[in-house]
């Protein structure tokens, strides 16, 4: 796959009356999820990743394989703990990494979940969330292979910017809040209680739900 | 809706399809008898007339007066109409007798159904009741006499559903309603009064109020083999609430609006119909469920939800160690067998099973439950083939999950993981 991030706009949180819950590409990689970790025994990875979903506590694990010389992952398997979005998400994943000799660390690393939920031709809106587990369990997986290999400067941390300094509540709590569904400052507070101690973050917390409610769900 | 093995329907504590004999009764009130009841005409009086009947009917299925049933648009309503009914008059009583500043007390517990549990809480919230849930044993079950201690001189209300819907766990009505009437004789009051949500009950439980000693009981249609939209609230003589939906003072006032009359019709034609055939029909139904419950405690690392006996006879709701229910579902969706589940995946709040919580058991027990409610139309051949069926879906699932956690922690007390 090239990796050119064209914003094609597409409605992808809306199947409504389409007299399915899940697009057709959704159930047939729910049904048959591709390059999922049979058995793991013998298997040897350059590279492991494992992350906890924000909303429903789920968790996935995913195995690379990395040449060192081009850099290409040129296997990837995982195994997922979820619901139907969450198996045909990472199922996609790993073929949109894998395919065409593999996609290079950078670009996997750049990989987004828009860009998953694009090829699986929609997700139901309050499904969106399950599609950002497979590209963190990805990162935290080539984290893990540039540790292996010494390359410990190119690990690229995630943390999260502090809004609320009080509650010490990051944009990442927050961004995971609207994707769990909250698209309003009260229904993000009473996930996190972002700005009962500091109120004079809620501005600051307003935009943040605004940027990612278009990021993940489309303009208004 | 056809009927072969591909289709093998396992929720009807969701909702039943409806009796072809009900629709039958039904279809006259859309386009003959189409008056409307409170015209005083002579289509009007006739539309009236079979509303009265309707009530007629229900009122002698539960050994109730025809003035002490009031019709509604279902279970919710109904089981608001009883909690908000009582608040505002059992307040005012609360508030004369113990002061200003006191606010009624309810007792309930954690199992209940959003529609009494959710209310509940949000009243709880605004400061308009004082709440107790009280909790249940490990299977759901609730003891009566636990229930009864809580009640104090400002209690005005004690709402228990008859049967849950998810777990299927039949609660002591009966019992609770002798010590609560022994509690009012004691201290002169007219408080606290019982409420009790029969809706998943009144296929295949004894809705005899008499029996019961409930002052208030919620009904409806749709899990009943008759028409969605449309519910009863059981009044007893005597109790007082105040009404919820305001207008032309239908329904004695306490229901405004005009009678769903192929509705009511409909309602009364399927309580009739499922109540005639509950004892043979409950009969069935236990030997079938129960020998869903043992084909499918088969699997490895399964575990049953809700009492073994004191359960409806067609519930069934099992939680698989490592697996997600919402996949497992849809995978048997993709079998033609329709179930639910109590994963937080397959829930718009993303909250798994309150029930299942409540009966002290993990997030993952909850997430890995399903739950098959059998009907009419279930055979043995159904169940044979749910049985046939899921057990490798439940293997491909694990194959394909990263959890692999001991059976100790189905419950909450033992959080290690492996
Ligand atoms: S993984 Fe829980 S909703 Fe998708």
């Amino acid at each position: 796959m090239n990796n050119k991030k064209e914003d094609k706009k597409v409605d992808v949180t809306n199947r409504q009356g389409s007299g399915s819950f899940y697009s057709t590409v959704v159930k047939d990689h729910f049904f048959h999820p591709k390059n999922f970790m049979e058995d793991e025994t013998g298997y040897i990875a350059d590279g492991i990743g494992m992350v906890g979903s924000p909303a429903c506590g789920d968790v996935m694990r995913v195995w690379i394989k990395v040449d060192p010389k081009s850099e290409r992952i040129t296997d990837l398997k995982w195994k997922t703990f979820g619901c139907a979005s969450a198996i045909a998400a990472t199922s996609m994943m790993s073929v949109m990494v894998t395919e065409n000799e593999g996609m290079t660390l950078d670009e996997a690393r750049k990989l987004r979940p828009q860009d998953i939920t694009f090829r699986l031709d929609g997700l139901p809106q309050r499904k969106i969330h399950c599609s950002v587990l497979g590209d963190k369990a990805l990162r935290s997986a080539i984290n893990d292979y540039l540790r292996k290999v010494g390359q410990t400067d190119r690990i690229e941390i995630e943390h999260g910017r502090i809004i609320d300094k009080v509650l010490k509540i990051t944009d990442h709590d927050i961004e995971e809040a609207v994707l769990e569904g909250a698209d309003t400052l009260e229904k993000v507070q009473d996930k996190t209680k972002v700005g009962t101690g500091d109120p004079s973050c809620i501005p600051e917390v307003e935009q943040l739900i605004r940027f990612y409610k278009e990021k993940y769900y489309g303009a208004e | 809706m056809r009927k072969n093995k591909q289709n093998v329907y396992l929720d009807h504590a969701a909702t039943t399809p409806m009796d072809e004999r009900v629709l039958k009764t039904m279809i006259p009130f859309f386009t003959e008898v189409y008056g409307n009841p409170s015209s005083l005409h002579a289509p009007g009086q006739q539309a009236h007339e079979a509303v009265s009947q309707a009530r007629k009917t229900v009122a002698k299925l539960i050994s109730a007066h025809e003035d002490e049933i009031v019709f509604t648009s279902g279970g919710t309503e109904s089981d608001n109409l009883a909690i908000l009914g009582v608040i505002k008059i059992g307040g005012a009583d609360v508030k004369s007798r113990l002061g200003k500043d006191v606010i009624p007390h309810i007792i309930s517990n954690e199992l209940e159904h959003p529609a009494v549990l959710e209310l509940l809480l949000v009243l709880q919230k605004r400061g308009e009741i004082e709440l107790t849930l009280v909790k249940a044993d490990k299977d759901g079950v609730l003891l009566a006499k636990n229930i009864a201690e809580e009640i104090k001189n400002n209690t005005i209300l004690v709402s228990v559903m008859y049967a849950n819907n998810e777990i299927g766990t039949i609660e002591p009505i009966s019992d609770l309603g002798k010590l609560i009437i022994k509690n009012r004789k004691q201290t002169g009051l007219t408080y606290p009064l019982l409420h009790t949500d029969a809706c998943q009950a009144a296929g295949y439980l004894d809705l005899n109020v008499e029996k019961l000693h409930v002052d208030l009981m919620t009904l409806n249609g749709g899990k009943i083999y008759g028409p969605k939209g449309v519910g009863a609230l059981y009044i007893r003589r005597g109790v007082r609430l105040s009404a919820q939906v305001i207008g032309g003072g239908q329904e004695r006032g306490l229901r405004s609006g005009t009678q769903n009359v192929p509705g009511i019709v409909g309602f009364a034609k399927a309580l009739d119909l499922v109540q005639a055939k509950r004892e043979k029909e409950s009969a069935r139904l236990e030997k079938l469920r129960d020998r869903l419950i043992e084909g499918l405690l088969k699997i490895p690392k399964s575990r049953l939800n809700g009492h073994a006996i004191k359960r409806l006879p067609n519930n069934v709701n099992i939680s698989f160690m490592d697996i997600e229910g919402e996949a497992a579902m849809l995978y048997l969706d993709a079998k033609g067998v329709y179930c639910s589940t109590g994963s937080a995946c397959a829930s718009t709040s993303l909250d798994p099973s309150h029930v299942i919580l409540a009966l002290g058991m993990s997030y993952e027990a909850a997430h890995g439950s399903l739950r098959f409610t059998l009907g009419k139309s279930t055979t043995k051949a159904d169940i044979d083939y749910v049985i046939k069926v899921l057990p490798p879906i439940v293997e491909q699932l694990r194959k394909i999950s990263p959890v692999n956690l001991d059976m100790e922690y189905f419950s909450n007390g033992n959080k290690e993981k492996k």
